[in-house]
């Protein structure tokens, strides 16, 4: 079996082997360290030049990517943790994100922003969040987040390789030790891919037929549905679970054929309530299939509020399987 | 701070060729932006501009000294000086700030965001020096030989961001050459009352040699940048150029509430005038007559299509 994280450190040793524009910046990164979350641990060795440990300067990392993306290299950027993404945001926002339109596509800007999101541990409130929502729609950014159903270390590969604008991918700190699914478990897995090869992971917990539910969600956030999806399908509920692996922009198409399907729809992620990615997904749904659902969208998400270090606080206000659990009953009503 | 007139060195003989070609390009940054303001005034452009009058000797000095072929600019909202000096492309920047097809970007950049070869501007404050220590990494690796040259104004001095930047920079040896306008004003600010210390002394902190110059003499400006990108090239990691000089014109289009005896005394160290007298009579004449000519005609010509 292959971890979420055994993944990742592939699919970078894969890209930095294939291309020798690849290059990596971030804090601690360099080995024996290789990393907070040991994504990176042997890279450093194996290319020592290209493997940066930098200063703690997120904005400046992020921006050096930028600058080496103007001039043809491919950089690879880690944010050690996802919350310090504030930090990088005018680079993001104002100047990666910015160039190859206002310059009239004179220039592209190959790189990605790794970095893990997500609670559950114990962090605190500035070290357990999923501030995706910062950066949902930013023009000219893809936010890639895949689960342990994707091949991260694959997805991963082809946004280093293949990217042609900013890419912000984002892991999860709690699917890094997870195993990859295996598509032939309980579970199926299908993958389709949306107009620009992003693939989306289609989850089924029944073998023929339509679903009863169509559940949308992304990145962590699987690993609370999979449990959920076994309990169902011994109660014979058809569940339909769309995790795409490019969360912005969207990949309408394939969502909006999936919510058709069930007519009951949930949408879940760790993010904090409101103004969240689940209001884009609810209200392209019903810009499409108004009058068809047989529900409104049921949105879940963590609490809007801070997320407290202890276990009590995390309970409280991250997302877990009961609360996705609730919506997913609600709606079959 | 205080600027302090200094008077230019008489050029040597070998150097009239050279102080032609930056007188040149000075009159063409004067020309440019004194029709873009005329534009506004006129209500022919829409938008904005900051122009860099007073500053020419600057643009011209520094941009002179590299080498365009290989060489990138990060350039900043007061940009169009350190353009024309690139690339000379007079017609591309006003159709630009035009909003017109014709424009080095279509349009879509306009004033503030001017990309053209390896020049790139931006209207974030200190946000291009990161990107500046990126393009240098890229060259250094590509063993190009090119450098990345960043302008920032004194009043930029206050972005945090280039203090991570000019660390990178130099921890890793990388081939920047930091150019700091002091200007003397942040849009309406006087720098007094924005940056404590020594403005200059900053960069030395992170073993980043820095040369103050008279920024309103062309020879002494090309002089240290050609000097600073030597060592660059050598491999000596980065470098700043302190450049002391004084913003003639307004922050933007009229928003201009300094004492206008202040501006009055500082026309007196006006540096194409300073190029000017440095030069035969004649010869500056009939450059002022031809640049002119040349940027009335690009005008006329954008205004009537």
């Amino acid at each position: 079996m292959t971890t979420y994280l055994e993944s990742l450190r592939s699919g970078l040793h894969r890209a930095m082997s294939s291309d020798e524009r690849v290059y990596m910046f971030g804090e601690d990164i360099a080995d024996p360290y290789g990393g907070a979350f040991k994504v990176s641990k042997g890279l450093g060795t194996a290319f020592p030049n290209r493997v940066r440990s930098t200063p703690i300067s997120e904005a400046a990392i992020t921006g050096i990517a930028t600058g080496m993306a103007l001039r043809g290299m491919r950089p690879v950027v880690e944010i050690m943790f996802g919350d310090f993404l504030t930090l990088c945001a005018d680079q993001i926002v104002n100047h990666a994100t910015k160039f190859r339109g206002m310059f009239a596509d004179q220039v592209s800007v190959p790189m990605v922003l790794r970095t893990p999101m997500g609670g559950g541990r114990g962090y605190g409130a500035t070290h357990s969040q999923s501030l995706e929502k910062i950066f949902l729609g930013t023009p000219g950014l893809n936010i890639v987040a895949p689960s342990h159903a994707h091949d991260p270390g694959a997805l991963l590969a082809k946004a280093i390789l293949e990217g042609r604008d900013p890419i912000l991918f984002l892991e999860h700190k709690m699917l890094y030790p997870a195993d990859l699914l295996d598509p032939r478990g309980p579970v199926s897995v299908e993958t389709v891919d949306d107009g620009e090869r992003w693939p989306t992971a289609l989850l089924r917990n029944f073998d023929s037929g339509m679903p009863d539910v169509t559940v949308i969600a992304y990145g962590g956030t699987a690993r609370l549905i999979l449990p959920l999806m076994e309990e169902f399908a011994a109660e014979e509920i058809a569940i339909l679970t769309v995790l795409p692996s490019r969360i912005s922009p969207l990949p309408e198409d394939t969502l909006v054929e999936a919510a058709r399907r069930s007519g009951r729809v949930v949408v879940a992620e760790e993010g904090t309530g409101g103004f969240n990615w689940g209001s884009e997904v609810a209200a392209t749904l019903n810009d499409r299939l108004f009058g068809q659902l047989h529900k409104p969208v049921r949105r879940v998400s963590s609490a809007a509020a801070i997320i407290g270090a202890s276990a009590e606080s995390e309970g409280d206000v991250l997302i877990d399987e009961a609360d996705i659990e609730d919506a997913i009953m609600e709606v079959l009503q | 701070m205080t600027h302090q007139k200094r008077l230019s060195v008489v050029p040597a003989p070998h150097d009239e060729a050279r102080l032609e070609a930056l007188f040149r390009t000075m009159t063409l940054i004067r020309t440019v932006e004194r029709k873009l303001l005329d534009l506004f005034a006129s209500g022919k452009l829409r938008g904005t501009v900051h122009t860099c009058l007073g500053q020419e000797a600057i643009a011209a000095g520094v941009v002179g000294a590299l080498d365009p072929a290989r060489d990138a600019v990060c350039s900043n909202h007061r940009g169009h000086g350190h353009f024309l000096a690139y690339c000379g492309d007079s017609r591309g920047l006003i159709a630009e700030i035009m909003g017109r097809p014709e424009g080095v970007c279509r349009g879509l950049g306009g004033s503030q965001h001017l990309q053209a070869g390896n020049f790139y501007s931006n209207g974030i404050l200190g946000g291009m020096s990161p990107v500046a220590v990126g393009i240098a990494m890229a060259e250094k690796e590509k063993g190009s030989g090119g450098i990345c040259t960043v302008f920032h104004g004194d009043g930029a001095m206050g972005e945090g961001a280039i203090y991570e930047a000019m660390n990178v920079a130099a921890l890793w040896k990388l081939p920047v050459l930091w150019a700091i306008e002091a200007n003397q004003w942040a849009q309406s600010t006087p720098i007094a009352a924005e940056q404590a210390g020594d403005l200059a002394d900053r960069a030395r902190t992170f073993g980043v040699g820095v040369d103050i110059v008279d920024g309103n003499d062309v020879l002494a400006v090309n002089d240290a940048a050609r000097a600073a990108v030597e060592t660059l090239r050598a491999g000596h990691g980065p470098r700043l150029l302190f450049l002391q000089t004084y913003r003639l014109g307004p922050h933007s289009k009229g928003d201009d509430d300094r004492d206008p005896a202040e501006i009055e005394r500082h026309w007196a160290d006006d540096p194409v005038a300073r190029a000017a007298g440095l030069l035969d009579s004649l010869l500056t004449a009939d450059i002022d007559q031809a640049v002119s000519a040349d940027i009335d005609a690009i005008v006329d010509g954008l205004l009537a299509a």
